[in-house]
Formats: structure tokens, sequence, C-alpha cells
């Protein structure tokens, strides 16, 4: 269960990032592609965290999960709950993840768990249709004009720290990548550096040398911006509890 | 899809004829999101559905709308189950499907997995057409333009 809230928050967190943006993009079509990537992601977590649930037994809901938790109790990694200054950062953020969502979910479509490999296989294709987007517009904007370029690249750069903590694995990673129900994220570091350095390549970004990585979300130690959002996404729940639409 | 054979064809055919909310010119049977109806002896029912995507919000409402044609039709038990596996695709929707689709003016979509096929507008039936966005007012679709008679339109992406 702890395996599939880890995989959920990820998803709710981005999710409910992404609606920040919803109305600011810079254009009509973008908020269109923004709020459909983020009911995506919205939609996996909430599939997870109904399975999570049903794994659990003790009569919770996806919306307890999402709702009746404290930070402390989010185990999402740190690059989800970052917020963005404009949207070279929500691109940026967007893209590396995607990239690493490509891997995990192609991994996870191979779990020996039924239901994790449907909702992985799902989850799959979407994650390539949002790669390829979110890639055109690093290339697009890294590509572009001296100015978008620069700012392109801050964005990867501002971005790049939080990366390496998706390729963290602990006793949990490494004992359901060994059942055969979840995945060591080690594994799918380098097929994420191809992906990655392929389309830096091509956008004329360099990729970021920097020897710092953040890392702690998994165990539930976050940056100061994942309680502004959760105050943001729970209020409703907390303010009235058990509202129904 | 349609698994079990004993049924009588009634039941199947009142929650195949549910319609997408978003689409109302499909019904959950046209789209392959109707996966299986069990009638058990005691008269219970059981419909399985699978979501086109992930955050599709339609799936709680076609949930609904299942329940309540079921009720109106004397079933007052009746469970709906979401599965996932196998991963729902356009291949599913049936030629007919695509036919009604063209007509009320979302170009109906290719065979899963290419991008090659020129999206036919479904206004003037020029193959001249633009994408604009990848994504369009629903999660299934795309925002296109035709280059011939300039009306933008919706293609169901091919997934």
């Amino acid at each position: 269960m702890t395996y599939l809230v880890r995989l959920a928050d990820d998803n709710v967190v981005l999710g409910q990032r992404l609606s920040e943006y919803i109305a600011s993009a810079p254009d009509l079509e973008e908020d269109l592609a923004i709020a459909n990537i983020g009911l995506d992601h919205i939609g996996i977590a909430q599939h997870v965290y109904t399975y999570a649930a049903e794994v659990e037994g003790a009569g919770r809901t996806e919306d307890d999960f999402a709702f009746w938790r404290t930070e402390r109790q989010f185990t999402n990694t740190l690059l989800v709950e970052q917020p963005h200054e404009g949207f070279g950062e929500l691109i940026a953020r967007q893209f590396l993840f995607d990239a690493y969502q490509l891997e995990l979910w192609e991994a996870l479509a191979r779990s020996s768990d039924d239901r994790l490999a449907g909702i992985a296989a799902k989850a799959l294709k979407e994650a390539r249709y949002h790669l390829r987007h979110t890639a055109s517009w690093v290339v697009r904007l890294g590509d572009g004009t001296d100015e978008s370029h620069r700012r392109m690249q801050d964005a990867i750069d501002s971005m790049w720290r939080f990366t390496g903590e998706l390729f963290e694995a602990d006793d949990l990673d490494r004992q359901m990548a060994a059942e055969g129900v979840g995945v060591d994220p080690t594994t799918l570091r380098e097929a994420w550096d191809a992906t990655v350095d392929e389309v830096l390549a091509e956008a004329t970004l360099l990729r970021p040398d920097d020897p710092y990585q953040a890392s702690g979300g998994r165990n539930g130690l976050h940056s100061e911006y994942l309680g502004h959002l959760l105050a943001e996404m729970q209020w409703m729940q907390r303010t009235y509890p058990k509202l129904q639409w | 899809m349609v698994t079990t054979q004993t049924l009588p064809i009634r039941i199947e055919d009142l929650v195949a004829a549910v319609v997408d909310p978003e689409i109302p010119v499909l019904t959950i049977g046209d789209l392959g999101v109707l996966r299986d109806v069990i009638v058990a002896g005691d008269g219970a029912v059981t419909v399985t559905i699978t979501p086109t995507y992930s955050g599709c919000p339609a799936l709680g409402v076609i949930a609904e709308d299942i329940v309540t044609v079921l009720n109106a039709a004397g079933y007052d038990r009746v469970a709906v189950n979401t599965v996932f596996s196998p991963a729902w695709t356009t291949d599913w929707m049936s030629d007919d499907a695509r036919h009604r689709l063209n007509e009320y003016g979302i170009a109906p979509p290719g065979p899963a997995g290419t991008d090659a096929e020129p999206v036919v507008c479904p206004q003037c039936a020029a193959t001249e057409t633009t994408l604009v966005s990848p994504f369009g007012s629903t999660a299934c679709k795309a925002l296109m333009v035709c280059s011939e008679c300039s009306e933008p339109f919706d293609h169901f992406k091919a997934i």
C-alpha cells in the first residue's frame, strides 16, 4: 500500500500544481493542454489511491488519501511540488517528470500485479503523449530566440537538482522490484538520461552539471512549498468534512 | 463488448445505449467503454466499464447513467465496476460510430499507433489539415484546422 501511495502522491501533487496555471498559459490551446495533462495525473492518482485503499482494507477511500493526510504523510518527490515562475519552469518540470514517468509506467505495465499493470498500461499511453508535447516546447523555446533560450536554460537548471531523487531506491523499492510488483528506480535512469540528453541537444540547451541533488520527499521531508499546495487543495474537504458533489 | 452469451438481449442493449455525456452522438457500446454485463440469478446486475483516459471526468456520469437506466428498467441492485486492462483503444470504435462521429463534426481516429495518415476535415473532406493543439476540449480530442475551408474542428485522437 505504501508503494502505491508513493506513485499516487507524485501524480496528485503535480496535477494540483498544473491546475494553478490554468488561464495563465501563453495561449488558450496551452491552457487546455495543461488542464488535460493535469487531469490525467489526477485521474491516475485517483485510481491508484482507490487500489491502495482496497489493499489496506481499513475502509479509507481515495479522498481520505488526498484530503486527510498532512504534509509529512505525503511521499511525493520534491520535483512535483516545486512552484513554477512562468511557463518555462512549468514546462521544464513537466518534461523532466514526463521522461521519468514514461520509463516508470513502461516498467510497471509488466508488473506481476494485474491491477497495477493495467493502470500503468493506461498511464503509459498518456505519458507518451505528454512527453511529446513538453519535449516539443523545450525544443521550441530552447532553439528559439536568445531570450527564450536563456529562460528555458534557466528553467532546466532550476529544476535539475530535484531529478536525482526520482531514481533513488530504498528498501521498499527493492523489495517491490524483487517481488515483481514494482520497479527499482535506479534501473530507469539510463533510459531517462538518453531521452533528456537527446531533447536538450535538439533544443541547443546544456545538460546542467549541478552536483547538488535534493532529496527527502519519499520520507515526507518536503520543501516549504508542499504545505501551501496542500492547504489550497484540502481546504474545502477540511472546512466541510464529507462534502460530496 | 458483452461476453456473457446467455443474457436476455434487452438489458445488454439498454446499457450499451447509454450515451457519452461529452460526445452525445456516441454510446458507451460504440466507444468500447462498456466491457461486460452480467445478470446474476437473483437479478443483481454487474456492469463493467473501462475509462478512455485516466482522468476522464465522464466516467462517473456514465456510471450514474447506467444505474439510472437499469433502475428504471426494474433492476434495483446494480454494481458498476471499473477495469483498466486491457487498456482502452480507439480501435474498438465501430465503423458506424466513426461515421456518426464524422457527421457530428469530429474527425474520427485512425488506427492506433500511427500518426502518418492525414486527418480528413469533417466539414469539407479536404485532407490538407493542420494540428492547432494536441489537447482539445476533452482529453480524447485534439484541435485541428482545415487549410481548405479554414474551419477549426476536433479530431478524436487515436490511442
